[in-house]
């Protein structure tokens, strides 16, 4: 899947549900779903500063292309930034570090979360895109 | 008045949030301003703004009297011995800074101690930590126990020679308990201690009487207590408040100024520098008024049922930690703070939001308290007269809904 495939195809997901509860569920669900995060990962400089509840965010680089995995302590959190990598993860650092990002906005969720969540949710972005920009050189 | 004909007076409690009907539980952090308070805020800046105790004309005249009524109401609501001890500020917070600038730059010195509660608000906390570090001087922390309630054995132990003051809220934000603030007044008293009470989630629920208290000082804001923002009271004891050096310098807070020095107004004036709230303060007698139309109110009755029902609802739910126990509700008000057993209280409360709910999460701006319950934070529902049984049970439906989401 291309990234704006799997960009539209998290549009399409969010689009068949009328009610942000519902919405939310499918977050959720991202979230359990999550492969587990090795405990001794969950240091310091894997956090992302800015989010209220913690979000650790690890990267791997093979041939070019990037592999994140993440974990919270908050459901919710886990499940965007499940969103997230479920969409970034697995692709060249320099597609990643010139993307630019806007299906969140499209799907609505910054709108949609706590003011603090929402600033959270833009740090995801910017560690996500920094570490991809650092990794494209 | 029941609790339905009491919403009506407020208008934005017909609205709706992501289509469905507001249930506000939010009330410890601000109450809803009720229509009489509306218009009281726009009439004073429609018909009657002027300066206030400056100008000669109608208007100044006008103000002048709405913003003095006020102080008479106020001084009746907590059964102050006069209007002399009724000091306006901007909430709480400002209320307790005074004291701490104010009091604490003549009476407390290098080694001195001040006592101040375990489950304090930052309001509580912060003012006399600036002030120890001004001064040298030292925090000492009365706990809590298990439950909530404050440990008065343990309060006895604190007292020394260098004790200053007593710092301690009528009701935590927290805990929602209420402190046993004459015992705790006479127990400083004995010592030559004076009290300062923060009163902010009290004077909402409880009919206060300063002097029954016997505090010394006793601080609330407004918007608490159906009052507009940007309001506060700090009462004081006259014998304290003629004693204490002005703290901020300016307009109206003066007798006569000249190069040489300066004198100053009598109290409470020399305490209220510069333009104070002059639309806002006249809020606090239809807020007042409004309080007093509940006593013994159908809509009062409803909320001792909702307090029991949300209570006994959280308190039997093995996946719930209340916080603020006790076996006899008379002793606590309908605020209930909370944690879910492997549940993010951020996530909770944003569950609840999209379902219409309105709550508190968060450390509640009481780190300490938190700390001392090993979390980060803590979901808080609190209730007003103008809350129904149904939406206590739609909240207690909700709650069940999205920790079952969550889990
Ligand atoms: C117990 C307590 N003290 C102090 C405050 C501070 O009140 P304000 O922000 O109105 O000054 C609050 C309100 O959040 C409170 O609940």
């Amino acid at each position: 899947m291309s990234l704006e495939e799997a960009k539209q195809a998290v549009v399409d997901d969010f689009a068949m549900f009328d009610e942000w509860l519902d919405k939310y569920e499918y977050i959720i669900g991202l979230g359990k779903n999550l492969e587990p995060f090795p405990e001794d990962k969950k240091t310091e400089d894997r956090l992302i500063n800015g989010c209220q509840s913690r979000v650790w965010l690890d990267c791997r680089a093979r041939d070019g292309k990037l592999w994140f995995t993440a974990d919270s302590d908050a459901i919710i959190t886990k499940g965007i930034i499940s969103l997230l990598i479920g969409v970034y993860s697995g692709r060249p650092a320099k597609e990643i570090a010139g993307d630019d990002f806007a299906f969140v906005n499209v799907i609505g969720l910054s709108e949609n979360l706590s003011p603090t969540r929402a600033n959270g949710l833009s740090s995801m972005i910017a560690t996500i895109k920094k570490i991809a920009g650092d990794y494209a050189g | 008045m029941t609790a339905e004909e009491l919403r009506k007076q407020f208008p934005i409690l017909s609205r709706e949030v992501y289509g469905k009907p507001l249930i506000y539980l939010d009330n410890a952090a601000t109450t809803q301003r009720s229509e009489s308070v509306i218009r009281a805020l726009s009439d004073s800046a429609l018909l009657h703004n002027g300066n206030t105790h400056r100008a000669v004309y109608a208007l100044a005249g006008e103000a002048t009297r709405a913003y003095e009524c006020a102080r008479v109401d106020v001084r009746d609501f907590i059964d102050a011995a006069s209007v002399d001890e009724i000091v306006f500020t901007s909430g709480t917070t400002a209320s307790i800074n005074l004291v701490a600038y104010s009091f604490g730059d003549k009476f407390i010195g290098s080694g001195d101690e001040i006592i101040v509660a375990e489950s304090e608000h930052h309001s509580d906390i912060i003012p006399w930590q600036l002030l120890a570090q001004r001064k040298g001087a030292k925090i000492v922390v009365m706990p809590v126990e298990e439950s909530g309630a404050l440990d008065l054995e343990k309060l006895e132990s604190l007292f020394n020679r260098r004790t200053k003051l007593v710092c301690v809220a009528h009701v935590s934000n927290v805990l929602g308990l209420i402190n046993p603030i004459k015992e705790i007044a006479s127990m400083a008293h004995s010592h030559g201690v004076p009290v300062l009470v923060d009163g902010a989630q009290a004077v909402a629920h409880l009919k206060v009487s300063v002097r029954d208290l016997d505090c010394d000082f006793y601080a609330f804001s407004g918007h608490k207590m159906y009052a507009a923002t940007g309001t506060g009271v700090l009462y004081a004891k006259k014998e304290w408040l003629e004693q204490m050096p002005p703290f901020i310098g300016g307009g109206e807070m003066i007798d006569t100024v000249s190069w040489e020095g300066t004198t100053y107004a009598p109290i409470p004036f020399k305490f209220e520098a510069g333009t104070p709230n002059i639309n806002s303060v006249p809020t606090f007698v239809p807020a007042i008024g409004l309080i007093r139309s509940l006593d013994g109110s159908e809509a009062a009755f409803g909320l001792d049922k909702i307090k029991n029902f949300v209570y006994n609802a959280l308190s039997s739910d093995e996946r719930i930690v209340l916080r603020g126990t006790t076996q006899n509700l008379d002793e606590k008000v309908p605020l209930f703070s909370f944690s879910v057993k492997g549940v993010h209280h951020e996530d909770l409360a944003l569950l609840l939001d999209k379902q219409g709910v309105a709550v508190r999460s968060g450390h509640m701006c009481a780190q300490p308290l938190m700390t001392r319950y090993g979390v980060s934070g803590m979901v808080r529902a609190s209730f007003a007269p103008y809350n129904t049984q149904e939406e206590a049970q739609a909240f207690i439906l909700a709650l069940d809904k999205s920790i079952n989401m969550l889990k």
